[in-house]
């Protein structure tokens, strides 16, 4: 786990992919498993403190849901990675209003007209 | 301060109404990308200055014959509570005017830029948490999505180029290098900026031709440039590919077929594709070294111009003795 970024990518994908809400400790557990055969890992055991801060800074982010209630606290994923990943498209396709400004897409699709239009201007040369 | 006023109105028309009309009919703009984008920077920028100017300069008539001392009396004016015997409601309303376009279109610039990045910023948390790094290339990240789809994110502490499953899948290792150093052009050349700046423009104005026609227009020339500095690398053929076969790919998003296809931003940005296509198979040859310097000069002139009435008449260069001219010539 090489980055802050990179180890609260490998939490979601733990809490998208579990099916109850996880503890900390149970987060610790599964991303120690994937570290050790994943490409980053080090196999270094990762601190609860640490798991503990990621898990904070999702909070914060909305991507992450706490049960207060439990003993210990619980953690699951507020949304989906499915809907997450409909958001993302949406926005980088441009069908969301107001969002163009955001960035600036490699090109367009355009219609099956045009496209063939675009595949005769490359057929000439 | 008349003859200013007159001027700079006359001006603010011609840079709202025709000139931005005829600049996006013009063809030569793709084969001066750069200068193209100077100016319609300039028209905007001079269509600002001379609208506000204009109605600023006709409001202080009353409160003196400089710009300066004008406002000096007119700031007393307000101290004091009451209006010089000469001035008239059009005047005022001028004043007014001038005041609220200016902070209208600050305000706007503003607002535009904060809601960009706060949009910005939430677009790189959901990247951060959907995308993988693509060991072989730093900055850039791996979207697994079957849509083809390259975009950069620029901002700090580093910009990201975002690639999708799709894409790899559909380009060969030079096309997707031709897509990679088009969005790095992007990036490096800061055209977020720049789109933003005309986005805010529009936004304020939005029953303006020049606002609508600057952004399409712009839009479309910030992709050229970034195609000038990928044919750099790549040959131009392979750049052609490379935006025909992702533009016309199948949008094959699962379950939402063809999103962008249907409204006003596709249909746009469509037949640009086939400009930024015809441009690089055609091989067309830049425009001459003499016509770029000429486009640049009237960029220069079209800020200075507004520029220099203004401080003429606040320095009483032109603009006292003149107004005596046209007032006594027409008495």
């Amino acid at each position: 786990m090489a980055t802050l970024g990179e180890l609260e990518r490998a939490t979601m994908d733990v809490l998208w992919d579990a099916h109850e809400p996880l503890s900390a400790g149970d987060l610790r557990e599964a991303l120690s498993r994937a570290g050790g055969t994943g490409a980053g890992g080090t196999g270094k055991e990762l601190a609860v403190t640490t798991v503990l801060t990621v898990l904070s800074r999702l909070e914060n982010k909305g991507f992450v849901t706490r049960d207060r209630e439990s003993r210990p606290h619980v953690y699951r994923a507020a949304t989906s990675r499915a809907e997450h990943m409909a958001e993302l498209m949406h926005e980088v396709l441009g069908s969301a209003p107001d969002r163009d400004a955001v960035l600036a897409r490699f090109v367009g699709q355009v219609s099956a007209s045009e496209a063939e239009q675009l595949r005769k201007l490359l057929a000439t040369d | 301060m008349l003859l200013t006023a007159s001027l700079l109105a006359a001006l603010a028309v011609a840079l709202a109404w025709p000139v931005p009309i005829v600049l996006a009919r013009a063809t030569w703009t793709s084969a001066a990308p750069g200068v193209a984008l100077l100016l319609w920077q300039a028209i905007a920028l001079a269509g600002g200055l001379s609208m506000i100017g204009a109605l600023l300069t006709y409001g202080l008539i009353p409160f003196g014959d400089r710009l300066i001392g004008a406002l000096v009396a007119f700031f007393a004016a307000i101290a004091e509570g009451a209006l010089p015997s000469g001035a008239n409601f059009f005047q005022m309303f001028a004043l007014s005017g001038a005041v609220l376009l200016g902070v209208h279109l600050l305000l706007n610039l503003a607002m535009t830029f904060v809601r960009a990045s706060r949009q910005r910023s939430r677009h790189r948390q959901l990247v951060g948490l959907l995308s993988a790094p693509m060991p072989e290339r730093p900055g850039t990240r791996i979207l697994d999505s079957a849509a083809p789809v390259a975009y950069c994110l620029p901002g700090a502490p580093r910009s990201m180029t975002v690639l999708s499953a799709g894409l790899l899948e559909l380009l060969d290792d030079e096309q997707l290098r031709a897509v990679v150093a088009h969005e790095r052009a992007h990036v490096n050349q800061r055209h977020h900026l720049v789109l933003l700046a005309f986005r805010a423009w529009r936004s304020a104005l939005p029953w303006f031709p020049i606002a609508s026609r600057a952004q399409d227009a712009v839009g479309v020339l910030v992709e050229m440039l970034a195609d000038d500095r990928a044919r750099r690398e790549v040959d131009d053929d392979v750049l052609a590919q490379a935006v025909a076969l992702v533009a016309s790919a199948d949008d094959r998003t699962d379950g939402e077929p063809a999103i962008g296809r249907r409204d006003g931003i596709a249909a746009a940005s469509a037949a640009s594709v086939g400009r930024r296509v015809a441009r690089l198979v055609e091989r067309r040859s830049p425009l001459a070294l003499p016509a770029r310097i000429a486009v640049g000069a009237a960029a220069v002139a079209l800020v200075a111009g507004p520029t220099v009435l203004l401080m003429g008449s606040a320095l009483n260069l032109v603009s006292a003795k003149l107004d005596i001219e046209v007032v006594s010539g027409r008495g």
